[in-house]
């Protein structure tokens, strides 16, 4: 049976992603992490970045979380975060867009800087699918 | 006669256009409700992790974080109301108002003054009526609220929790006054205590869908520490509830407002049976009426001519 991770990433208002897959790419606060099959338990907090997602067929979804939770437990891999979504699903003109207004701000407190992270990350989600 | 006829002809007419009215709101209360739903069915998901992360933190580390510690002598309460922003909704607003009375009045009499926050534009109306304060109000989304806006009200309220005591604006409580949703027949304004946070606790049960107490938690790792997981966890966890209360309401008051809008479309049907029975009766007497003067007239002119001959 636990051939595979049992995926799910969830934002606030949906499930945005769940199924099985082989392995999980994520980055805490910490650095980035793998997880496999047989993963020890772990909670983690989430920055805002690209999280990969290794699909059983070869395929793999990238999806952009802003912050947010891993947590690995028995084969399960939950990626919790309020607003999570696919690259797909990113409005890359949107996301320059907040990208270069955040960069104006930069210098006026932590919240420029966080939206230049958040901005940053959903830009470079999109290219890495290309 | 004929005058009370047209009159009742107009009654009917009236009448008949506000049935169509409230027919076509009950119809969109009933299709939304169903959106509500499926919103609070999407959110499900995230709040049980989210539960389920928590209470793996709560388990394997000592719990001593702001949000969870319990004032030795709390002295101001705050108490957000959840309403709708539109009325005919029939009793909706007001039960959650009055859920709401009971416990300021419970809550002063453990000595606590009250900070009054509110959803939802009429419970906004109702305490502007009164000319009684007001912290905060955030209105416009009652009926189908965003992570956004229950983002934005859990952190105000958290900020004021945090606070020290005497601070400007510092509370040692929250509660929260939201209608739940029990079926589409019953919904009941329900009171729970938000902040400080009870992690273990069986209330929200069905919804939100607790991690079955059979099964062991592992023993997690925590990254960076069990405290900063926790320091990252707690706030989203209120944000999260409160997002719940407010999904919850939603559909409340669109049920409410469907079974409203339902009476009140039947009373419309009996109004309008009631006046075009009056309508035909008024007709039928000005016919009834109509006959005897013509032979009464008939009659007149008889004796008339008779007496002549």
């Amino acid at each position: 049976m636990a051939e595979n991770l049992t995926v799910s990433l969830v934002a606030a208002d949906r499930t945005v992603w769940s199924g099985e897959a082989t392995m999980v790419i994520a980055r805490t606060v910490e650095g980035d992490v793998g997880v496999l099959r047989g993963h020890a338990p772990m909670l983690s907090l989430l920055t805002d970045a690209v999280v990969e997602i290794a699909e059983v067929g070869g395929d793999v979804v990238i999806a952009v979380v802003d912050g947010g939770f891993l947590s690995v437990a028995g084969d399960r891999v939950s990626i919790l975060s309020e607003r999570a979504m696919l690259a797909s699903e990113v409005d890359v003109d949107q996301a320059r867009a907040e990208l270069d207004e955040a960069r104006g701000l930069i210098g006026s407190g932590g919240e420029a800087e966080r939206r230049v992270r958040r901005a940053e990350a959903r830009i470079r989600a999109v290219e890495r699918v290309r | 006669m004929a005058v009370s006829l047209r009159e009742y002809r107009a009654r009917i007419k009236s009448t008949e256009s506000m049935k169509k009215i409230t027919r076509a709101m009950e119809l969109i209360a009933a299709s939304r409700i169903i959106k509500a739903q499926q919103r609070a069915q999407a959110a499900a998901p995230y709040a049980r992790e989210l539960t389920r992360a928590v209470s793996a933190v709560a388990t394997f580390s000592n719990v001593d974080h702001p949000l969870t510690r319990e004032e030795e002598n709390p002295k101001r309460a705050a108490v957000l109301i959840v309403t709708s922003d539109r009325g005919l909704a029939g009793a909706y607003s007001s039960s959650v108002l009055k859920e709401a009375e009971r416990l300021a009045e419970k809550l002063r009499s453990e000595g606590k003054e009250i900070d009054t926050y509110i959803a939802g534009r009429k419970g906004e109306a109702y305490y502007k009526f009164r000319q009684r304060p007001i912290v905060q109000a955030w209105t416009g989304f009652s009926d189908q609220p965003s992570y956004d806006v229950a983002a934005e009200i859990g952190a105000a309220l958290i900020e004021s929790f945090l606070k020290e005591q005497g601070e400007e604006g510092d509370v040692d409580e929250v509660h929260l006054v939201y209608t739940r949703f029990r079926s589409m027949l019953t919904q009941e304004p329900t009171a729970v205590r938000l902040l400080p946070l009870e992690v273990v606790e069986a209330e929200e049960g069905e919804s939100v869908g607790r991690p079955d107490p059979s099964d062991v938690l592992p023993l997690y790792e925590f990254e960076p520490s069990a405290e900063e997981v926790l320091d990252g966890l707690l706030p989203q966890y209120v944000q999260s509830r409160v997002f719940f209360a407010l999904l919850q309401a939603a559909a409340s008051e669109l049920a409410a407002r469907q079974k409203a809008m339902k009476s009140a479309t039947d009373n419309a049907d009996e109004l309008i049976k009631k006046y075009t029975r009056i309508a035909n009766q008024a007709r039928q007497a000005g016919i009834t009426q109509e006959i005897s003067e013509i032979v009464g007239g008939v009659n007149a002119l008889a004796d008339a001519n008779s007496g002549s001959e």
